[in-house]
C-alpha cells in the first residue's frame, strides 16, 4: 500500500478535509434539525420565504456562497473588523472558514430532510406521550427526534457528502494555503494545474474510498433499523 | 419538403462558421488582461472577419492547458521557464519565440489601513500578519518573489505568512480588499487598481521579467497567429503596452 503512495506523500489535506467535513456536518445538522422543526411546526408570517432562502445554497454556486461569506465576514466588513478588533480572529485564510463555507452549503439539504421527516410524523404518537406526563423536551427526544430520525440522518449523510466535495466556497474564503487550509479537493486541485497527474490520481482514489466506506459504515450502524 | 428545410437550418447554423473561419485563440499570462483585451479589439479591427479569443491565467496553468491539448494558436507566458518548457515539449514554435515586454516586481499594500512598510524587512513585523505570493508551481511571479525574498534571506522567514493566489491577479484582488496586508504582483497589474492598492517598493535579486511569445505547434492558423506577433510589434500597438506600463526588451 505505502508503495503506490509518491515519495513524501502529504496527509495533511486528507486530516483537515475529515476535520472541515465532520465539523461543518455537525454544524449543519444542529442549525438543519432547528431550523426543519421550526419551518415544519411552527410556521410563524414568513416563515416559508424563510425556508425558501435557506434553500438558496442548492440552487447558487458555490462562489456565490464564498463571495458572500468574503463580503460578511471578510476584513473590512463590520463583522470581520469587530472579531479583529476584540478577539484578534479572522475567519478569512483559516480552516474555520471553510467549516462556515461548508456548513452553509450542506444546511439545505439536512433542513429539507428534517423539515420533511418532521411533518410526516403521526402527532397522536406524540400527543399519547405528553398524556404520560413527559415534558415538552422529553417528548421531543423520546418520540418524535427517534421518529424523524430516518429522515434527518439521510440528509445528514448527503450534507457530509457534499462537505467532503466543497471547493469553490471553500477556496474563496479559506485559500488553498499548504497546512493550513488546503484541504483535499483544494490539494487536487492544485496537483491537475501543476501537471503532477500522479499525485492527483491517488488523492482522488484516496478522497473517493474514504467518502463511500464513511457513508457506507454510518448508514450501517446510525440507522435504528 | 421537411427534409429541404432542415438542410437550410443546418447551412444557416453552418453560416457563422464559415463567415469566421479565422478564429484566433491566445493565451495570454495573467497580468497581460487589461493590454491584450484592448489589443485584440485592435487586431480584429484591422483584420476584418477575424476575432480574437482570450484566455487568461498563470503561465503555468496555460501551459498545462496546451500539454493537455486545447486548441491555442499563441502563447505569451510571463517567463523564460514556462516557455522553455513549452519549446522543450514541442507546444511551441522555437522559431517564432521572441520576447516581446518587459516588467518589474512590486511589493503592494492596501491603500488604506495598510502597516507602514518602506523595506522588505519591514515585512517580519507583527503588523504584517498575511502576505499574498503567487503559488510557485503555476505562477511566474510567485517564483520571482521567492528569488527576490531568497536573496535578501528572508523567504523562510515570512513563509508562515504566507496566502498562495492562483495567478497574480488573485494576489491584487487580495490586496486590493484588504484581507492580506501585503502582496506581490507586477508594476503594471498595481497600475489597473492604482487608487485601492499603493506600491510600497520594488522588488531586486530576480531574473529579469521579460515576457516571451510564441505560434503554438498544433495552431491551425499560423499565418494569423504569425500576424498577430507581428502586429504586436508595431507601432500603435507599442503605445498601448505602453500605456499599460509594460517596457521594451
Amino acid at each position: 500500500m505505502t508503495n503506490l503512495l509518491p515519495a513524501g506523500f502529504d496527509w495533511f489535506p486528507v486530516v483537515l478535509s475529515l476535520k472541515v467535513a465532520a465539523l461543518a456536518t455537525v454544524l449543519a445538522l444542529a442549525a438543519g434539525v432547528a431550523l426543519g422543526w421550526l419551518f415544519a411546526r411552527k410556521p410563524f408570517p414568513g416563515s416559508s420565504i424563510l425556508e425558501s432562502f435557506c434553500m438558496l445554497p442548492l440552487v447558487l454556486p458555490p462562489t456565490v456562497i464564498g463571495y458572500a461569506i468574503l463580503v460578511a465576514a471578510g476584513r473590512r466588513s463590520p463583522l470581520g473588523a469587530w472579531l479583529r478588533e476584540h478577539f484578534d480572529y479572522t475567519l478569512i485564510f483559516n480552516w474555520h472558514g471553510a467549516v462556515v463555507a461548508s456548513a452553509v452549503v450542506a444546511l439545505p439539504l439536512v433542513l429539507k430532510s428534517a423539515s420533511a421527516a418532521f411533518s410526516n410524523i403521526d402527532r397522536t404518537l406524540e400527543a399519547a406521550a405528553s398524556t404520560l406526563r413527559q415534558s415538552r423536551w422529553s417528548v421531543f427526544v423520546r418520540v418524535t427526534l427517534p421518529l424523524a430520525w430516518p429522515g434527518i440522518l439521510a440528509g445528514t449523510l448527503l450534507a457530509f457528502a457534499r462537505a467532503m466535495g466543497e471547493f469553490g466556497a471553500s477556496l474563496m474564503v479559506a485559500g488553498s494555503i499548504p497546512h493550513r487550509t488546503q484541504t483535499l479537493s483544494m490539494s487536487i486541485y492544485d496537483a491537475v494545474q501543476a501537471g503532477q497527474d500522479d499525485l492527483a490520481l491517488v488523492l482522488v482514489l484516496i478522497t473517493s474510498v474514504l467518502s463511500v466506506s464513511i457513508l457506507a459504515v454510518s448508514n450501517r450502524y446510525l440507522s435504528l433499523r | 419538403m421537411r427534409r429541404s428545410r432542415y438542410a437550410c437550418l443546418l447551412i444557416a447554423l453552418a453560416l457563422p462558421v464559415c463567415a469566421h473561419a479565422a478564429e484566433l485563440t491566445v493565451s495570454a499570462a495573467a497580468s497581460l488582461t487589461n493590454a491584450f483585451t484592448e489589443l485584440g479589439k485592435q487586431f480584429e479591427a484591422q483584420s476584418p472577419g477575424d476575432t480574437v479569443r482570450l484566455n487568461f491565467a498563470a503561465s503555468g496553468t496555460l501551459l498545462q492547458q496546451l500539454s493537455q491539448g486545447a486548441p491555442v494558436d499563441v502563447f505569451a507566458s510571463a517567463d523564460q521557464a514556462t516557455m522553455d518548457r513549452a519549446v522543450s515539449q514541442k507546444l511551441v514554435d522555437g522559431g517564432t519565440r521572441h520576447d516581446f515586454v518587459t516588467n518589474s516586481l512590486v511589493l503592494i499594500t492596501p491603500a488604506q489601513d495598510a502597516p507602514q512598510i518602506s523595506t522588505l524587512q519591514d515585512l517580519t513585523g507583527a503588523a504584517v500578519e498575511r502576505i499574498a505570493v503567487g503559488k510557485l508551481a503555476t505562477v511566474p511571479a510567485g517564483r520571482y518573489t521567492r528569488q527576490a525574498l531568497q536573496a535578501a534571506g528572508l523567504w523562510g522567514t515570512l513563509e508562515p505568512k504566507f496566502v498562495q493566489a492562483d495567478s497574480v491577479r488573485q494576489v491584487l484582488d487580495y490586496v486590493a480588499r484588504g484581507e492580506v496586508d501585503a502582496g506581490f504582483v507586477y508594476r503594471t497589474d498595481a497600475a489597473v487598481m492604482r487608487d485601492k492598492v499603493r506600491i510600497a517598493l520594488t522588488a531586486q535579486g530576480h531574473t529579469p521579467v521579460s515576457y516571451p511569445i510564441a505560434v503554438a505547434t498544433d495552431s491551425r492558423h499560423k499565418a494569423l497567429a504569425g500576424r498577430f506577433l507581428d502586429f504586436l510589434g508595431t507601432p500603435a500597438a507599442r503605445q498601448v503596452l505602453q500605456r499599460y506600463g509594460f517596457g521594451t526588451p
